[in-house]
């Protein structure tokens, strides 16, 4: 197969158990480059878990995470950043004690270069590079997901749908290969899940940043995502584009059990 | 009332005094800092310059605790080394423009040593490590008889530059004083920088940090070191204040003063460290002269001073974080609201 | 028999005395452990607390002239007032605030108690009557005297007792549900808040008593606040969270304590436990049953 088909994002046979639960067992993804894949399953499943593998913060009992052709498996979380591995959280994992700006500047802070001298003299270099990313974000960042007029804000004031999309920009600072965003739309009303849904195909299209994503929402899944995943008890149970895995009776009846799946015609 | 004010470029939104009121009020400030000594009396430059000591000191823990969380009980420790390396140093005729670093370098290795272990792991733990610290450090000076003198303490000569030696607290004041200013700008840039974001972001959700691409132990052992360099200073400084030490003055209730200091000046903020650091000097003073007041009527009054001062401290902490935890600072900004917003309300 | 023949007796004595006042260590550090394991605080004003039960029963005892019982059971209810307001008035209003703040609020707690029986009391030295036979004794060579052998009796009682009372009793149950999971504990109609305030008044009264005991051994004066924080040692040692750990840990940190004081001499004896806190922490962070820490992400 050629080098330039190869996805972006390979893993394989996952095996991770915490103590006697085993949360994952030989669970395989392929997150595509330039795709929005998503993985879709009932609560439990393992999403988050599988998340928290490829980010670094479980380390699988067996199995491998492959980013752009690298085993990654072994590297800390800060490492696989560097590499191009961006991630938010499914409860907003914002700095409350900073304002929207910061949040986003770190995103930002790998391409960075001030240590504690040159950040304490501060004119020269450090002063450069902060107005350099300063402008960077406000033209890449802050237009594209309209955030401009809470930029001084502390987050802690946002409503709830703000802060997810500072997240988001946040993440987006990082100039990230691959986003993962677990659960975007969480909590949000239609409206917002609109906005949020055409945030992300503008990254996907205008970026050309590739997508994994967790959501529990049918409707944002079937209508952006290029290749879904599904999940239950800790196993990949169905796979292929959104219209394939709806059909797909194993889904149906993880999400809505035996009975109501022998009901649905085939 | 604040209006008119608009920024016109990304470079003066990101400077710290953007407005021209504030620039001026900074040009006041300068100056009655540099026309201080000469209309103050005596007591009060000493005063002024035991501020300044006590400034960088809660900068430097500020630092550490309030900026990243990291809980030190042995700060007055980092102080003390500092203070007998600059000592040692001044002994053997070295000016005080090397000491002083030198004192702040010294403070800041041990403090890496003293955090390596101990910043893997829970912050309750490293707060019980700086306590272990505190003591075992202590005792080495009351030892250690060779370096330190031992109990009896040592003398420190006369802070010199090249033959010229600062004999008196005015002079002191002009070491002190600019010392001070800049440690502080110096701080404040920090946390205008990927530094000192990854400092705030460690604290508040050191999991995100890490996911963001910050090295955690790097950006702790930073924090802890440059928290224990400005100690250091401080600590130095104070010998050449003083002009001798002893092991006693550098203990446990030290290392809270300073604590208390930034938690009712504001945690995680420079203006805060400056408000707890004029508070916490001024207190000390009040509580003498209202002991001295009564004595009068209650002999025993003047005994009991410093059980008194522990009694304070105490309460002022656990006061602030119950009904303040933002500190002064919170209370500043209140009132700088009410005359931004002035004739409208706040 | 030759000069350097090794002394067995000794050996043997320092580590009798060494174990046996490791049960009184033990005893401070369940103060410690109940209080972390309920409400999750390292409670630093916990030798605080050792010095009010020393005051107070030294006021009752001493200066008042009350028989021994009486003024035991005035000091134990003064310190569960003390201990109960300190709880209403300081932990609650910073329920929910980050581990830091409660911290420093223990912090400043404990500096506020500290100043304030150093005020009333003076700094002097006190004497305090003995409170456990003094009679030593002796196992063969071995000689022990009688207060450790005792306060090492006291401290285990104490230890089983609680043990027993929160395995068995209704109350205790409670406690150990509302210190795992105080949600779930509220909604199966344990009063959370009254289960913390107990939490408080029991580790004050085993501070109390551990106060009592080190004070009619050693001396009374304000430096007993500090003696606790030595006990810190065997926390980390035994693990935060772990009333098993403290026990253990209490009698090893005892024994090398003892063994220290005994071939190294009485004054690296005060930093036996700052060393050992270190080295723990190096090597072993979370202690010998320690539950370690796992975040939920």
């Amino acid at each position: 197969m050629p080098v330039a088909d190869a996805p972006l994002l390979q893993v394989d046979g996952i095996e991770l158990a915490f103590g006697g639960i085993k949360a994952l067992s030989g669970v395989s993804l392929a997150a595509r480059r330039g795709e929005i894949t998503a993985v879709i399953g009932p609560n439990g499943a393992g999403k988050t878990s599988l998340f928290n593998a490829i980010s670094g913060f479980y380390k699988p009992q067996q199995g491998r995470v492959v980013f752009e052709g690298c085993d990654i498996t072994r590297e800390s979380p800060s490492r696989r950043a560097a590499l191009g591995l961006a991630r938010t959280f499914q409860n907003v994992a914002l700095f409350r004690g900073m304002t929207v700006l910061d949040n986003i500047k770190l995103g930002g802070h790998t391409r960075l270069a001030a240590n504690p001298l040159t950040a304490m003299w501060y004119l020269g270099a450090a002063r450069r590079e902060e107005i350099a990313l300063r402008r960077e974000i406000e033209r890449d960042v802050i237009d594209l997901l309209e955030i401009d007029h809470v930029r001084h804000l502390p987050v802690a004031a946002l409503s709830y749908g703000l802060q997810k999309r500072v997240e988001l920009a946040r993440a987006l600072a990082m100039r990230p290969k691959l986003l993962m965003l677990d659960e975007p739309v969480a909590g949000m009303n239609r409206e917002e899940t609109e906005d949020m849904a055409r945030f992300i195909l503008d990254i996907q299209e205008e970026r050309g940043i590739s997508v994994l994503l967790i959501e529990h929402d049918m409707g944002l899944v079937m209508d952006i995502a290029n290749h879904v995943s599904v999940l239950n008890f800790g196993q990949v149970i169905g796979e292929g584009t959104p219209a394939e895995v709806r059909a797909n009776p194993e889904v149906v009846r993880a999400y809505l059990g035996s009975t109501v799946a022998a009901a649905v015609p085939a | 009332m604040r209006i008119g004010d608009f920024r016109a470029s990304y470079a003066h939104d990101e400077s710290l005094w953007p407005t021209r009121v504030q620039r001026a009020w900074l040009g006041v400030l300068a100056l009655a800092l540099i026309a201080f000594p000469f209309g103050a009396n005596g007591y009060q430059v000493s005063l002024a310059c035991m501020l300044g000591i006590h400034v960088i000191a809660a900068a430097g823990l500020n630092i550490m605790t309030g900026y990243t969380g990291l809980i030190s009980l042995g700060h007055a420790a980092f102080m003390g080394v500092g203070c007998y390396t600059a000592a040692w140093f001044a002994q053997r005729g070295v000016p005080f423009f090397a000491t002083l670093p030198l004192a702040g370098a010294t403070a800041a290795l041990l403090g890496m040593v003293v955090g390596l272990p101990s910043l893997r792991i829970k912050g309750l733990y490293l707060a019980v490590a700086t306590l272990a610290t505190q003591f075992l450090v202590v005792y080495v000076f009351r030892e250690w008889d060779s370096v330190t003198g031992g109990v009896r303490g040592v003398n420190v000569p006369n802070a010199s530059l090249g033959g010229f030696e600062l004999l008196n607290d005015q002079r002191m004041y002009f070491l002190i004083a600019p010392v001070a200013v800049a440690l502080l700008v110096a701080a404040r840039n920090l946390f205008r920088t990927r530094v000192g974001r990854a400092f705030i972001a460690i604290r508040d959700k050191d999991i995100s940090a890490e996911v963001l691409g910050i090295h955690l132990l790097r950006y702790k052992l930073a924090a802890f070191a440059i928290g224990s360099f400005y100690a250091g200073v401080a600590g130095a400084l104070l010998g050449y204040f003083y002009r001798a030490m002893t092991p006693e003055y550098f203990t446990l209730q030290l290392s809270i003063f300073y604590l208390a200091a930034i938690i009712v000046g504001g945690l995680g903020s420079m203006l805060g460290t400056i408000l707890g650091a004029v508070f916490m000097t001024l207190v000390p003073e009040l509580l003498r002269g209202v002991v001295a007041g009564i004595a009068q009527w209650a002999p025993r009054a003047t005994e009991i001073l410093s059980p008194v001062q522990q009694v304070v401290f105490g309460l002022l902490i656990v006061g602030f974080l119950v009904f303040e935890p933002h500190g002064l600072l919170e209370i500043w900004r209140r009132v700088r609201r009410t005359f931004h917003l002035w004739p409208f309300r706040a | 028999m030759s000069g350097s023949a090794f002394d067995w007796i000794a050996l043997a004595e320092y580590s009798a005395i060494g174990l046996l006042s490791g049960g009184l260590l033990a005893l401070i550090a369940l103060g410690f452990v109940l209080i972390y394991k309920g409400t999750g605080v390292i409670n630093f004003a916990m030798g605080e607390f050792m010095m009010l039960g020393a005051y107070f029963f030294y006021t009752a005892n001493v200066m008042w002239r009350l028989p021994t019982l009486v003024a035991l059971a005035i000091t134990l209810a003064a310190v569960a007032l003390v201990a109960a307001l300190i709880e209403r008035t300081v932990l609650r209003p910073l329920a929910g605030q980050p581990v830091i703040s409660v911290l420093m609020a223990t912090i400043g707690l404990a500096s506020a108690l500290h100043g304030g029986v150093d005020a009333v009391w003076g700094g002097a030295n006190l004497e305090m009557p003995a409170l456990l036979p003094r009679k030593p004794f002796t196992v063969g060579e071995i000689l022990v005297p009688g207060q450790v052998v005792w306060s090492f009796v006291l401290a285990a009682t104490i230890i089983t007792a609680f043990t027993l009372y929160f395995r068995f009793s209704k109350t205790g149950v409670a406690m150990r549900a509302a210190a795992s999971d105080p949600i779930t504990a509220y909604v199966l109609g344990i009063d959370v808040r009254r289960t913390q305030a107990l939490t408080w008044i029991f580790a004050g009264m085993v501070g109390a008593v551990a106060g009592i005991v080190v004070a009619s051994m050693t001396s009374l004066s304000p430096a007993l606040g500090g003696a606790a924080l030595g006990v810190l040692a065997v926390i980390i040692l035994g693990g935060l969270d772990s009333i098993a750990g403290a026990i253990v840990a209490g009698l090893i940190v005892g024994l090398i304590e003892s063994l220290t004081a005994g071939y190294l001499g009485g004054k690296v004896r005060d930093i036996v436990p700052y060393v050992t806190v270190l080295v723990i922490l190096l090597v072993r962070p979370y202690g010998l049953f320690g539950t370690r820490q796992i975040e939920r992400l």
